[in-house]
């Protein structure tokens, strides 16, 4: 059975239209993923059973006349939202063995959505990378170019969607950890506004930074998943009383009127000449279409990476205590250098003598960064930047200098900074690889984003261009 | 050298709500099988996030009020970061450098006005117990809701202490926001205790060091603790030594304090601002409900009982005790008011009777006290015969009263009492007499 040409959108008139059954459909995942996981090292557990007998239950609720807004579709799990009685690892040495006691909020809502939980996919471990180098189960590699990084830290699960293994993959965002690898793996990964998505049940990685996202090959199918995820959760105290809209509403409204800022700051020094110019194409059709691209600047950006440095390793290093080893998990000599990295940067910036002078000035720098967004939303509708300075790498180019790494944040972390949502779509490839535009809104601008992203899309069509496995 | 004690308290109370402060497991564990009252977020899983019990931040600013603190309209919770078996995350939920309340005090029967620094929020531990080699962790108790109250280093003697702790005690009893009892740990208490020599004294400046006592689990031992400590530290002083800053542990079979843990610097916590709970803002109008939420404090009711019910302090202080004997009192009053029974003659038998009033209802008392002061009318001429009667039968006692011997007087009301075989005004009979016997 060909799996290859499907959506989330197809699928579900598919298995409405009976012709195929849930377990068909999930099969026929299970059938690539046993064929192309071996290369690609997308999975790090596959939950073969689990799965089948989800899709057994889809197929009976389904010829009950129950309708669910996700019945029957495969889905993966970024393996840090822990899930109960599924092995979930961080893709950490640390937790290879750990089976979670319950399953978080959004993994909840996935299942009561009627999905199927395909398996749990690889990452940077504890969701530290930029590349997926850093997991201790081996990278997952670019389906376009096995040679190449898939970008991280949600390294398997776009390389799931774009290798059809799942339908769809949840993924967590940082300081980029979603925008970037959907840039280097041509699908559409968003990283929603901080707080509109329940981070319940997700290992924490850095407590303000953390975005609880996804990936999926279009743009609607995209919309569909985050009228799942989010809302207000009495677990979560950081997610607002806000309505969820029907994110799929306004999707083909178009762009006629709408006011596109492109920061000076993301266009300059660094960015890849040729990665510039297929931006600025895009911008052009936006034009064409009746946008009006507006010049701007987010004078603090050249400070972003510093501050979410600081932060960030400062939360970790709390975040990251409760791994003693005394209760379940191994202990902590088996952290990953890149771990421990983290945790004495982290650790340093928080001790006595060191707090004011780095957290606390970090902090407040923050808050410089998050007003550049507030007034730019002032002036414009959103914002339009490349998703990653550079094409995605070969593996093994950067691993042994952490801080040119640490670069490759430099267009997303702000995002993260400001709490505000990011939507990376395809816009080209370059030397065969995979290239994204990064759309960013004000707070709760989801509907936006997906509306600024559809138009691009369908001229595109670059969810058809398929990776030669 | 005189040396001038310098103590400090930390208290802290275990709230009586019904669920844990950062999740809806419940609080009550005391007594209940290991590990039974445990869900994600108290055992520190993967993934877990704390939200705030709302019940346990209003009660800690009740606590806050009642000791005349500031309370601060924007607040927050902090990580207070360590390692310890018994800690889930590998850090406390705390608050550092914004608590509920501060820079308030608690006046003491002296006069003496002891400052408070502070009164905030965290969250409880897990329970450790050792035996042989193996240490095993009960979680029931992680995550219980606790207030901590910290004084300025105000107090220089034990009795004051004491004092303290049982008007602390009372106050919240009385809120009814923690059982406070210090054998089952719902209160817990460490002094920090060091000496002054006279030049510190003179010139207002704290001591170079401090000790802390741990593990004083009953008022019966806090004095006795402090004065050992008190006794010790002297000794080394006069010994030309400075006393080291230490946490000692009070050994109540041996009654002594031992070297527990010597601190040479402060632990560093590394604290920083709870990202995962949004500050709390307070606005005036939800502190002023709160309060209005608060029942009448011991001091204020002690007050108005002298006043409203024209009792002595001494009477008022016990019926005040506890909130129960107050609510008690007050309630008996009112039904008795239309038995034309006085609030003296409820607080005189409550004091003096001591009736169990749980089991006693306050209509019941009542009754009682009607009964026992019940006088009966009699015959005027069926009396004035039994007067007679009682007069011509005790002569020498008729001519002591004639005598001046004026207490007398009440053996023939005695006597005619006895003969009447009914419960008569005694006032009455012994103003009858009197005249008879003008």
């Amino acid at each position: 059975m060909d799996v290859t040409n499907l959506t989330i959108i197809k699928a579900l008139q598919d298995l409405r239209s009976k012709k195929y059954s849930a377990v068909e459909l999930t099969n026929a995942y299970i059938e690539r993923i046993k064929k192309y996981n071996p290369v690609l090292n997308a999975f790090l557990t596959v939950n073969e059973k689990g799965a089948l007998d989800q899709a057994t239950r889809a197929d009976e609720q389904r010829t009950k006349g129950i309708e669910l807004p996700l019945l029957g579709i495969p889905i993966a799990l970024k393996d840090i939202f822990v899930t109960k009685d599924i092995k979930t690892t961080a893709a950490s040495k640390v937790l290879r063995n750990y089976i979670p006691q319950y399953d978080g909020t959004v993994v909840k809502k996935l299942k009561d959505a009627g999905a199927i939980i395909i398996g749990k996919t690889n990452l940077d471990a504890w969701a530290h990378g930029s590349s997926g180098e850093n997991s201790d189960f081996g990278p997952t590699k670019n389906p376009y170019n096995t040679d190449y990084v898939p970008g991280g830290s949600s390294s398997g699960s776009p390389v799931s969607i774009t290798s059809n293994m799942s339908l769809a993959a949840t993924g967590t965002d940082t300081g980029g950890s979603i925008r970037l690898p959907a840039g280097f793996t041509n699908t559409v990964g968003l990283k929603p506004t901080y707080g509109r998505v329940s981070r319940y049940g997700v290992i924490a990685m850095s407590s303000s930074l953390d975005s609880i996202g996804h990936f999926t090959k279009t743009v609607e199918d995209n919309a569909l998943f985050l009228n799942i995820t989010a809302g207000h959760d009495t677990h979560d105290a950081t997610t607002p009383m806000k309505d969820v809209p029907d994110y799929m509403e306004h999707i083909k409204k178009g762009v006629k009127g709408l006011k596109i800022g492109v920061p000076k700051e993301y266009y300059g020094e660094g960015l890849d000449p040729r990665i510039k110019e297929l931006v600025e194409k895009s911008l052009k059709f936006y034009e064409s279409l009746g946008a009006e691209i507006i010049e701007m600047s987010l004078p603090y950006t050249e400070y972003a990476i510093a501050v979410y440095y600081i932060i960030q390793t400062a939360e970790v290093s709390s975040n990251l205590a409760r791994f003693d080893g005394i209760r379940y998990g191994s202990d902590r000599s088996h952290f990953g250098d890149e771990a421990k990295r983290r945790i004495m940067l982290g650790t340093y910036v928080l001790s006595a003598g060191y707090y004011d002078a780095y957290y606390k000035k970090a902090m407040q720098v923050r808050t410089l960064i998050k007003n550049d967004f507030e007034e730019a939303y002032k002036k414009v509708d959103v914002i339009i930047t490349p998703s990653s300075p550079t094409l995605p790498w070969r593996l093994g180019e950067k691993v042994s200098d952490p801080l040119k790494m640490y670069l490759s944040d430099i267009y997303t972390v702000t995002g993260n900074l400001a709490g505000v949502p990011g939507l990376s779509v395809p816009a080209g490839f370059i030397d065969d690889l995979p290239v994204g535009i990064q759309i960013l809104g004000p707070h709760f601008s989801e509907s936006l984003l997906y509306q600024v992203a559809y138009p691009l899309e369908q001229s595109l069509k670059l969810y058809e261009r398929k990776p030669n496995l | 050298m005189i040396y001038t004690p310098v103590i400090g308290l930390e208290v802290h109370v275990e709230l009586k709500t019904k669920s844990k402060m950062f999740c809806s497991c419940s609080a009550d564990y005391f007594g209940k099988g290991p590990n039974t009252h445990t869900c994600p977020v108290c055992l520190g899983l993967p993934g877990a996030l704390p939200v705030p019990n709302k019940t346990a931040i209003d009660w800690c600013i009740m606590i806050a009020t009642a000791l005349n603190c500031k309370i601060n309209t924007f607040s927050k919770f902090d990580r207070k970061n360590y390692f310890y078996p018994d800690l889930t995350k590998g850090f406390q939920l705390s608050q550092y450098d914004l608590p509920f309340g501060e820079k308030g005090y608690m006046q003491l029967s002296n006069g003496k006005k002891v400052g408070i620094t502070r009164v905030h929020m965290e969250e409880d531990t897990g329970k450790l117990s050792h035996i042989d080699n193996t240490s095993l962790i009960d979680f029931n108790r992680s995550g219980v809701p606790l207030v901590e109250i910290v004084t300025e280093p105000d107090f220089d003697n034990a009795t004051d202490v004491k004092e303290y702790l049982q008007r602390l005690q009372q106050i919240v009893r009385y809120l009814d926001v923690s059982n406070a009892d210090m054998e089952k740990g719902d209160m817990r208490l460490e002094p920090n205790i060091s000496l002054r020599n006279e030049d510190e004294l003179k010139n207002k400046k704290l001591p170079k060091y401090k000790v802390e006592v741990k593990n004083i689990n009953s008022f019966r031992f806090v004095e006795k603790a402090i004065t050992y400590e008190i006794k010790r530290q002297t000794e080394t002083l006069e010994s030309g030594k400075n006393p080291v800053q230490e946490t000692r542990g009070w050994n109540e079979s041996k009654q002594l304090t031992f070297t527990q843990r010597i601190k040479e610097e402060a632990n560093d916590y590394r604290y920083f601002p709870e990202p995962d709970i949004p500050p709390i803002r307070l606005t005036p109008n939800q502190i002023d409900t709160i309060k209005s939420e608060m029942v009448e404090l011991p001091d204020a009711k002690l007050e108005r009982f002298q006043k409203e019910y024209e009792l002595s302090h001494y009477d008022a202080e016990i019926l005040t005790r506890e909130i129960i004997t107050a609510e008690y009192f007050e309630k008996t009053v009112l039904i008795g008011k239309e038995k034309n029974i006085t609030a003296k003659q409820i607080a005189n038998y409550i004091i003096n009777k001591k009736p169990d009033i749980t089991s006693l209802s306050t209509t019941d008392l009542v009754s009682t006290i009607l009964e026992a002061t019940q006088t009966v009318q009699m015959d005027e001429p069926k009396l004035n015969e039994i007067i007679e009667r009682v007069l011509a039968t005790n002569q020498k006692a008729v001519e002591d009263y004639k005598n001046g011997k004026e207490t007398v007087i009440m053996f023939l009301v005695g006597m005619v009492m006895r003969d009447a075989k009914t419960k008569l005004d005694a006032q009455m009979v012994k103003s009858k007499i009197q005249e008879k016997l003008q």
